[in-house]
């Protein structure tokens, strides 16, 4: 009786193993070949411009990267972007969640248009914000500007990263909103009649119960940004290009400039083991947060 | 579950509707400003796209010139965007790679949330979890070796080259998703299909794969999705023979490529169908980027 069981159990294990070990394994090269090559360049003396000069450079490009002034402003940009977005698009994505909540007229459609700029590909909305919406003389907002009797802005040469930042925060809004109007339809309503019954106003309503009910979702929603925040890169690259100067080069475009446009693979390899650290931060709570999710 | 409450929100929502006097005007001038206020926000939001649409069919003169909505529509830069730039090029690149990429990973997930669903044992939740963890390892840190590797086997600017990546980067999250999908269906189905005999290939492909028809289309469109709209492998990776869409529009950034009305027909063209994929996919997308943990 226990051995049969017993080799039932290796035969399903067998089973599952053959089942898994095409996924598991390309995974497995896809994450462990790179990163181990990320540090093993990162120790290493290696630019693509100097073939002779390679060989063990100990810790020596992580000395050059932490005393490199460049990238601390970056890491500085790089917090300054996901934190203002993330501010913008949770506290927006709540309030539109509980506007598209409540029933209106058209209220699919127009649901659906708020949640369209989360499918434009980002080169479209960086190029499209940059030249259709914020131009100096053309654009829509200087147009706009003038009608009121305005000064018309010029939005990336005076202010370069809140700029990127409106762009960043337009195409993630909608997923905010998209991620909360589903979890608010698990609310309750005969808990929010019987609050109203109890003669609480909607701001009560929207603190005490709404707020509380969205707590995990919000979450959720802070940690998969922050992953797709920090490396930011396309609408960077397709704007400003860093510039002016450094103001608006985050860590990924540091990265991006040390490796294919000074060919330093070392130096570029210390950021990019820089990056993959913070983003780890990020990852444990949000892996053990959909762990526990697993098991309820 | 959710159906049947949605269902009596609604017969809720309707009971007050029906009594008439103070209370019916109340509630319909509520439903007036929020449709209102609704619509403004809505539209607000979705201005520049709009806006896009509408300079792809004007002249380049009029794209500069004031906003207006009065103008006499011309589908000139769609024909030039095609003829100088081959648009088609790209557009099939996109293409090819985004579908390719997509139906591999299903290929490779399909087994893999089989096993975990119907056949877990100790280890599928920290498979999962695992799977779930690579996907937090940041392209750009990724970027120096995966260029180098690609370099010295020749996968520069190839197609193959990013539909390898497309597959890789989408795999956990396909994984995830039909997971998901698999988990929700009723054991006794497959259990009743055993004993008529069927072996797991059978079961698989006349129980499992026709019952789950809507999960798996809905996962493939979410991969198309996230692999048309990819731009940092598609920027770094590819220049001109490979380059799909993304990397195409990027080219409208230098200074002489500010052709408005171009750069708008091209973005329209490019964002059209992805678009359309991602309103009919909404609600089964949020499981997906969300791994499950907000349904």
């Amino acid at each position: 009786m226990n051995k049969t069981r017993s080799s039932g159990r290796t035969v399903g294990g067998l089973r599952t193993l053959s089942l898994q070990a095409p996924a598991v394994s390309l995974l497995f090269l896809w994450m462990i070949v790179p990163l181990a090559m990320t540090v093993w360049f990162s120790l290493q003396r290696y630019n693509l411009l100097m073939p002779g000069m390679t060989g063990f450079a100990g810790l020596e490009n992580y000395e050059y990267l932490f005393t490199d002034p460049a990238l601390w402003s970056a890491i500085g940009t790089t917090l300054l972007l996901v934190g203002w977005v993330l501010a913008i698009t949770v506290v927006g994505g709540t309030l539109l969640a509980v506007l598209f909540q409540q029933e209106f007229l058209g209220r699919g459609i127009a649901r659906v248009l708020a949640i369209s700029p989360f499918f434009v590909m980002p080169t479209v909305s960086a190029l499209i914000w940059k030249n259709m919406m914020m131009h100096p003389a053309n654009g829509v907002l200087a147009w706009l500007a003038e009608s009121l009797g305005l000064p018309a802005l010029d939005w990336f040469s005076s202010l370069p990263l809140t700029s990127i930042i409106i762009i960043v925060a337009w195409q993630w809004l909608p997923f905010a909103l998209l991620i909360l109007l589903t979890a608010m339809q698990s609310l309750d309503d005969d808990q929010v009649e019987a609050a109203r019954m109890d003669g609480a106003g909607p701001i009560a309503i929207f603190f005490f119960i709404t707020l509380p009910h969205l707590k995990r979702a919000i979450s959720v929603v802070i940690m998969i940004e922050m992953i797709f925040l920090l490396t930011i890169f396309a609408e960077i690259f397709v704007t400003t290009s860093g510039g002016p100067g450094l103001a608006t080069t985050n860590l990924a475009y540091l990265i991006y400039i040390r490796a294919l446009l000074d060919f330093d693979v070392g130096m570029a390899s210390a950021g990019g083991v820089v990056a993959i650290v913070l983003a780890n931060i990020v990852a444990v709570f949000l892996v053990r947060m959909v762990a526990r999710n697993l098991e309820s | 579950m959710t159906t049947a409450r949605t269902k009596s929100m609604s017969a809720a929502g309707s009971v007050p509707k029906a009594t008439p006097s103070p209370l019916f005007a109340a509630l319909s001038s509520r439903r007036l400003w929020l449709t209102v206020l609704g619509w403004t926000v809505a539209g607000v939001i979705f201005f520049p796209i709009f806006w896009m649409v509408l300079t792809g069919f004007k002249t380049e003169a009029e794209a500069v010139a004031d906003p207006s909505l009065v103008f006499s529509p011309t589908l000139d830069s769609y024909a030039e965007v095609q003829s100088r730039a081959n648009y088609f090029h790209f557009a099939l690149n996109s293409v090819v790679v985004s579908f390719g990429s997509t139906l591999l990973a299903l290929l490779i997930a399909i087994p893999s949330a089989y096993a975990m669903a119907f056949l877990p044992t100790k280890r599928t939740k920290g498979t999962l979890l695992w799977m779930l963890s690579t996907k937090m390892l940041p392209p750009v840190g990724v970027l120096v070796p995966i260029y180098l590797l690609f370099r010295d086997v020749g996968l520069l600017d190839t197609r193959t080259g990013l539909t390898i990546v497309y597959t890789l980067m989408n795999l956990p999250i396909v994984v995830w998703m039909l997971y998901t999908f698999f988990k929700d269906l009723p054991k006794d189905i497959l259990e009743a299909g055993r004993m008529d005999g069927a072996g797991t290939l059978q079961e698989v492909w006349f129980l499992l794969l026709p019952l789950t028809l809507p999960g798996i289309a809905s996962t493939g469109l979410l991969a198309v999705i996230l692999s048309w709209n990819e731009a940092f492998w598609s920027l770094n990776l590819t220049s001109s023979q490979a380059a799909p869409l993304t990397a195409y529009i990027a080219s409208f950034s230098s200074p002489e490529g500010l052709f408005w009305a171009k750069l708008s027909a091209a973005s329209t063209m490019a964002i059209a169908p992805i678009l359309v994929f991602g309103w009919l996919t909404q609600k089964q997308m949020v499981r997906g980027l969300t791994f499950g943990a907000v349904k």
